[in-house]
């Protein structure tokens, strides 16, 4: 997914002059062929999140359309004041390419884990959030980032995520995508979460209780045209994120729904629990540990739908 | 002692634009105007000798840009600006009120001939790094300058913007420090030492001058004077903290004041010579 995002930047800066790629410090060898194509549109900046935000700001003001990528719990976290001001506020095309979004980075512990991102970028006025599915998800999202007006956070998966997005289909900012028809549940999953949605969902629909799986590639704006009748429809709403439930995905969902359905649904927020992981391992571990992967989400979904009933 | 900060005494001109700051401060009976004080002949040299700006195409592209970074020093921009006529001075009046385009902090796209957004320290040196790259990137030829203030300069993330201002060669690039030497708990040297201010700016790759930021004359010689070929220029102005109103010189009491009595704001204009001097 990494790899298509950069790609696709290198691509939309053939036909751009104003595309530009800045990073901080990043692995040697990142963006090779971008920087020997357009050295003079290159920029590694070092280890300075702030300064490379604020400096992001000074050439969209004057016309430039910045690809800004470093690890995503510095870009969101370190110079988040500089992201809030310095571009929100003034509502600049800049994109904010986050590497490693939720717990990609388990071996490298906390310092690294990127598990609020969503919930930050989400707070700030201007922002649009974008957490992609799979690399074919983000070409398609890439294809269109370069004329939307304010600034864009993009989170990336792991890499190598199994591709859920329907071949062929545009991406559309702030648009839900159904990826799979039923009646009594619904599965809202943003980001790398669309996978073991899909294969938790398979699993109750071959119990016999029928399951949705939307897939929310924009996380803000929230597809709201799309969540009403989902909520209509539905007994049950599950919202899936690598994130924290606190403030994230999942509140989005749960804010929208008290805010402005007559009758809501009830609904189960799936995601990490409000507390720092104290482990290391892989992503799979701490997925498994804190019960999101595929048959760990159906044994909480069904006890969950089944308590209802 | 000659020609210091404190010594110079200040012309029609420079009292006329503290009585424009003041009619701010009175419109908003509050503001930061020692931080503002020390500003005023910095900003009035560069705006009547140096900028190439224009009050009437505040965003014509090849104007100079100006970024206020410490930008609680505003009632001295936004002084110079209303003067200029880049806005009504009836503004000042409504400084701080609440559908005002004149904020308690300068922002971009509310006033004509802000570029940016300031107030939260230590941004404004960076997106002018921004706007000196994309000068060159675009074959312009305009100057970008940045005014910092001195407890501003605590902040880390200037020097970061510094390291990458002499990394780019960014010889369009000019940062200024107003070197007051009061930040907002009290004297510099008190709460974090600058010193030695100037070597560590030499030291940071930048062509670096002292100046006495009241001294009109120098001020032009040494904004006018050709930049440095391959670096970015520092220019350090030593000034006084609420120059010009005596009981707010050299007092952190003045850095910001608000529910200013008009006993005070009157004191205020005695010392400029009176409201309509």
């Amino acid at each position: 997914m990494r790899k298509t995002c950069l790609n696709c930047v290198l691509e939309l800066a053939k036909n751009h002059s104003e595309v530009l790629f800045l990073g901080s410090d990043l692995g040697a060898g990142t963006m090779k062929e971008f920087r020997k194509t357009f050295p003079e549109r290159f920029f590694m900046e070092g280890v300075s999140e702030q300064h490379l935000i604020g400096m992001a700001a000074g050439l969209a003001m004057e016309g430039f359309i910045p690809y800004v990528n470093t690890i995503a719990s510095f870009l969101t976290r370190r110079c988040l004041e500089q992201v809030t001001i310095d571009l929100c506020l003034p509502n600049l095309p800049v994109r904010l390419i986050g590497n490693g979004g939720g717990i990609v980075y388990a071996p490298l512990g906390a310092t690294h884990f990127a598990l609020d991102d969503l919930a930050l970028m989400r707070l700030q006025p201007n922002m649009t959030v974008i957490a992609p599915s799979d690399a074919v998800q983000m070409r398609a999202f890439m294809e269109i980032s370069l004329s939307h007006p304010g600034p864009i956070y993009i989170r990336l998966a792991k890499g190598g995520d199994p591709v859920t997005h329907p071949k062929g289909l545009p991406f559309v900012i702030g648009q839900a995508i159904e990826l799979a028809q039923g009646t009594h549940i619904a599965f809202l999953c943003t980001g790398a979460m669309a996978h073991p949605a899909l294969i938790a969902a398979q699993q109750l629909t071959n119990k016999g209780i029928s399951c949705s799986v939307w897939h929310f590639p924009t996380v803000k704006p929230l597809d709201q045209a799309a969540l009403a009748p989902i909520a209509d429809r539905h007994t049950l709403l599950v919202s899936l994120e690598e994130h924290t439930i606190v403030g994230g995905f999942g509140s989005a969902i749960a804010e929208w729904l008290m805010d402005h359905h007559p009758h809501p649904p009830r609904l189960l927020r799936l995601g990490f629990p409000d507390r720092f992981p104290s482990h290391y391992g892989s992503q799979e571990q701490h997925l498994a540990a804190v019960g999101l992967e595929p048959e760990a989400i159906a044994r909480t979904v069904i006890q969950s739908y089944q308590r209802q009933k | 002692m000659h020609n210091t900060p404190d010594s110079i005494s200040l012309d029609s001109r420079s009292l006329h634009l503290r009585r424009l700051v003041a009619r701010a401060l009175e419109g908003g009976t509050r503001g930061h105007l020692g931080s503002a004080l020390s500003l005023v002949e910095i900003l009035r040299v560069l705006y009547d000798h140096v900028l190439h700006v224009h009050p009437r195409d505040p965003a014509f592209p090849e104007r100079d840009r100006l970024i206020l970074s410490k930008g609680h020093g505003c009632l001295a921009l936004y002084a110079i600006l209303a003067d200029l006529g880049f806005f009504p001075l009836e503004e000042l009046d409504r400084f701080c009120h609440f559908d005002a385009i004149l904020g308690g902090h300068p922002e971009r796209g509310k006033i004509p001939g802000v570029e940016a957004s300031t107030g939260a320290l230590g941004h404004g040196l960076s997106i002018a790094v921004g706007m000196a790259i994309a000068a060159r990137l675009h074959q312009q030829k305009h100057r970008v300058f940045a005014i910092m203030g001195d407890g501003e300069i605590n902040e880390g993330a200037i020097w970061e913007a510094a390291l990458s201002a002499s990394q780019h060669r960014l010889n369009n690039l000019i940062a200024i420090v107003d070197y007051n030497k009061l930040q907002s708990y009290g004297p510099i040297a008190d709460v974090v030492t600058l010193e030695p201010l100037a070597d560590k700016w030499r030291a940071f790759g930048f062509a670096t001058f002292e100046v006495n930021g009241h001294d009109l004359d120098a001020l032009r010689d040494l904004f006018t004077q050709p930049l440095a070929a391959n670096q970015p220029t520092a220019i350090i102005c030593h000034t006084v903290k609420g120059k010009g109103i005596p009981m707010a010189e050299h007092n952190p009491d003045w850095h910001h004041k608000s529910r200013i009595p008009p006993a005070e704001m009157e004191a205020i204009y005695s010392a400029l010579g009176g409201r309509h001097a």
